[in-house]
């Protein structure tokens, strides 16, 4: 059966609250923020909004609905994606589909997050069960020890070098000098790259995402509500998700974009070499590269050549995480797969913060996430084109 | 090749004691079934009865028929290094204290990926290993993935040595060595390289059999120790107990006899008195300034070993009152062992048959020579398990009692 397109769709008001290494606030502050931002720069009362699409990792007690009550909001349709960076994508497709039934007429999706001091440490320490039981007492690495395997796998089969991956974090550095909000200010150079210090071999500190706290948001609406409103928007083209994919391969080096991709690109009607940039989910550039390969701008193995034959800042040959990313942005627990779409947005829509990819019309985001035990579970990618520009 | 550990240098007094940390123990109920296996030394994983796929981490159901039949099975281990890491930055104090640590993920040839400690010998990915389940600082069952054949002084790995109690330069109190057992023991830890071996013995007015020939050993400390008397054991403590990094408590008394065919109750109180309260005096000295050292370097506090008997898991009515005095104690190690783990020292209690010795003349064999128990109890130390049942009579009782405890209080008393 053919899938329904997204027809009517706009995706609109791109809303992040600027992220800061460590922050005594909770996440039902950073979400709050986000909130009233969504309010004030979508110029709707919060009484409009009737739908809510929440990801977090650090709302406990609490799940979306107490959110509702925190913040006075009463709404017909709430979903809580609780899917890391893969929550981006989930929420913007679910919301769609809301929208487009009829069940609600605006939904505000939004991610936020705390951190304090020790949040990383206790959120690793009980991230899943599998994590428990089999990964955490084995050198409590968190994250970075989880992809040093599959990057030490990947470098291996396929020949890809350090020297790769650093020009991908080098160029993302580049995006972010011109992005007010990110946390790192300083150009990275690929000397500084490799002689970073080791966190877990192959894995070295400017691989890493750096953990901090903030929020992000967007809203999805019809278009002729974004059109009467005068709001800059963006059509939804094409969507996919998909959860534990290949379990078959031994270490994780494909994600489900690989398995669904030629349903994404049907559904949105375009190629590839159509798009004018993509917004990758990067807490790792291993990471990257598989999605570069598996969204099929190049073949499985041959992403290393790929990174090597392309530049990626916003006005290179491919621009590649064009607000600099979540390696140098920061990463805002589950925000950090919103960071994706908001870029997003915000080139399609001429709403720029930073540098602007000049004539973008077409875009894809890509999220991932959940590393319940060996290999991340969640994948998730978007295409979106321009509707209306800002005036 | 594993460089050879070697000698720790004297320590200087003035010098803080690390503390002793742990790797994190949180595990959930299902995934302690690999924890119970590994306290035995045996590396169990689960398998469907139904349509019998080997899986890990640990799970409700099987995750390719959805059965809940699922059991575990012991597990050769082989398997391919197909991806690894060196660590070098932790969240937990325990391996930040110990970075660089190598970890490595491994494919079974029988399916399931595991996450594991790597030991050093292992060559880069891809290679052949063997995977087994040890007990780590925390008492929890650890994966650790070897090289698949055995390579020169493997043992002194330093991953490795964190989740054993090799008696390598270390320092051993052995109760009671008089008697065979006592002195098998010493001579065992010994030659396993324990640096010095303090023996303790009871009315040291009396020369016993065997006296000159431990007295000749030079890392052999011949120590007056009654664990009866309270003052004895405190004095003794206080002279040695901040430097004993593995006690055996070996002391013993052992009647024949259940309650019928006995009057009064002065030999059940002797056994209770030598049996358990030793124990517990023994623990309530001793275990204080182990746990203090439990973090103590190459050489820390590692374990205390208990020998119990395979009777104090079902009362063997001819040596009723023994049994009960060594079912007294299994309860009271089992305290011990809850004491010593926050402190990553090990309680390894030993559950033997019979040993060949004048108190059980009248059983049939097999019974147990003291020498061979002994080697079990150093290999088990080696290996740092933590319930040891040496012998085959220990390993037929345990399988009956495993599979069935009312069953075997029944074969027994008829």
């Amino acid at each position: 059966m053919k899938r329904a397109g997204y027809e009517g769709v706009a995706v609109a008001v791109p809303v992040t609250i600027p992220y800061v290494r460590y922050s005594i606030r909770g996440a039902h502050w950073w979400i709050g923020r986000a909130m009233a931002e969504l309010c004030r720069r979508g110029r709707v009362r919060k009484e409009e909004i009737d739908g809510l699409c929440v990801a977090s990792f650090t709302l406990t007690p609490d799940v979306a609905v107490g959110l509702t009550q925190h913040l006075g909001m009463s709404v017909r349709w709430l979903d809580h994606v609780p899917l890391g960076g893969g929550s981006a994508v989930v929420s913007l497709r679910r919301a769609a589909r809301a929208v487009q039934s009829g069940d609600a007429s605006i939904v505000a999706c939004v991610a936020g997050d705390a951190n304090h001091v020790d949040s990383f440490r206790l959120n690793t320490a009980n991230f899943s069960l599998f994590a428990r039981d089999a990964v955490y007492a084995y050198g409590s690495g968190g994250t970075y020890g989880s992809f040093a395997f599959l990057t030490d796998h990947y470098m291996r089969k396929y020949g890809a070098t350090r020297e790769d991956f650093g020009k991908l974090c080098v160029a993302q550095r580049q995006n972010a000098l011109k992005n007010p909000n990110a946390l790192f200010k300083k150009p990275l150079t690929m000397e500084e790259y490799l002689n970073a210090r080791p966190l877990a071999t192959p894995v070295h500190l400017f691989d890493a995402v750096m953990p901090c706290a903030g929020a992000d948001a967007f809203l999805v609406m019809r278009s002729d509500e974004a059109e009467a409103r005068g709001l800059p928007w963006v059509r939804l083209l094409g969507t996919m998700e998909r959860l534990n994919a290949f379990p078959q391969d031994a270490v994780q080096e494909r994600g489900g974009w690989a398995l669904d991709r030629d349903d994404l690109y049907a559904q949105a009607g375009v190629r590839p070499a159509d798009l004018d940039f993509l917004q990758a989910y990067d807490d790792y550039p291993v990471i990257n590269v598989l999605q570069i390969e598996d969204l099929g701008f190049c073949a499985k193995g041959e992403g290393a050549q790929f990174v090597r034959s392309h530049t990626f800042t916003t006005d290179g040959s491919f621009p590649f995480n064009t607000g600099g990313g979540q390696l140098s942005v920061g990463q805002a627990g589950a925000a950090g797969g919103h960071l994706g779409v908001v870029e997003a947005l915000r080139q399609l829509t001429g709403e720029y913060q930073g540098g602007a990819v000049k004539d973008a019309e077409l875009g894809l985001v890509s999220g991932f996430g959940m590393i319940n035990y060996d290999r991340g579970l969640c994948s998730g990618a978007a295409i979106l084109a321009t509707g209306k520009r800002v005036q | 090749m594993t460089t050879p550990l070697q000698r720790p240098r004297r320590k200087n007094p003035i010098l803080r004691t690390r503390q002793p940390t742990a790797p994190p123990a949180t595990r959930s109920r299902i995934a302690l079934g690999l924890t119970a296996a590994a306290a035995r030394g045996v590396f169990e994983l689960q398998v469907c009865r139904d349509c019998g796929t080997t899986q890990y981490p640990p799970r409700e159901a099987c995750q390719n028929c959805l059965s809940e039949r699922l059991f575990w099975k012991p597990q050769e281990g082989l398997g391919e290094l197909v991806s690894e890491t060196t660590l070098h930055l932790s969240y937990e104090l325990f391996f930040r204290e110990r970075t660089p640590w190598r970890l490595g993920m491994v494919r079974l040839d029988c399916g399931p990926v595991l996450i594991a400690h790597l030991h050093g010998d292992v060559p880069r990915a891809p290679a052949r290993v063997k995977v087994h389940a040890c007990l780590d600082k925390a008492g929890q069952a650890a994966l650790f993935a070897v090289p698949e054949k055995e390579t020169p002084n493997m043992a002194d790995d330093k991953q490795l040595r964190e989740m054993t109690c090799d008696p390598k330069y270390r320092k051993a109190l052995v109760t009671d060595a008089k008697s065979a057992l006592g002195q098998a023991l010493v001579k065992s830890l010994v030659e396993a390289g324990a640096d010095l071996v303090w023996a303790g013995y009871a009315e040291p007015w009396k020369k016993f059999a065997g006296f000159d020939e431990l007295k000749k050993l030079p890392q052999v400390a011949l120590m007056p120790l009654d664990v009866t008397d309270s003052k004895n054991v405190r004095e003794l403590a206080a002279e040695i107990g901040g430097r004993v990094d593995i006690l055996v408590n070996n002391a013993e008394y052992h009647r024949a006899y259940g309650i019928a065919n006995r009057a009064g109750v002065e030999t059940a109180r002797a056994e209770m008195d030598v049996n358990y309260f030793g124990l517990l005096r023994l623990a309530q000295e001793f275990a204080p300034a182990m746990r203090s050292r439990g973090g103590d370097g190459l050489s820390s506090a590692v374990a205390w070993v208990n020998i119990l008997s395979i009777y104090a898991l079902a009362n063997f009515p001819p040596h009723g009152t023994f049994s009960a005095s060594k079912a007294a104690a299994h309860s009271l190690a089992q305290c011990l062992r809850a004491e010593m783990r926050p402190a990553g020292v090990r309680v390894l209690n030993v559950y033997p048959g019979p040993i060949d010795d004048e108190w059980n003349q009248l059983l049939l064999p097999p019974k147990l020579a003291p020498a061979a128990l002994a080697r079990a109890v150093t290999q088990a130390l080696k290996q740092g398990v933590e319930d040891l049942y040496p012998g085959d009579l220990a390993q037929e009782w345990l399988a009956r009692w495993r599979d069935n405890p009312k069953a075997l209080e029944r074969e027994i008393s008829t």
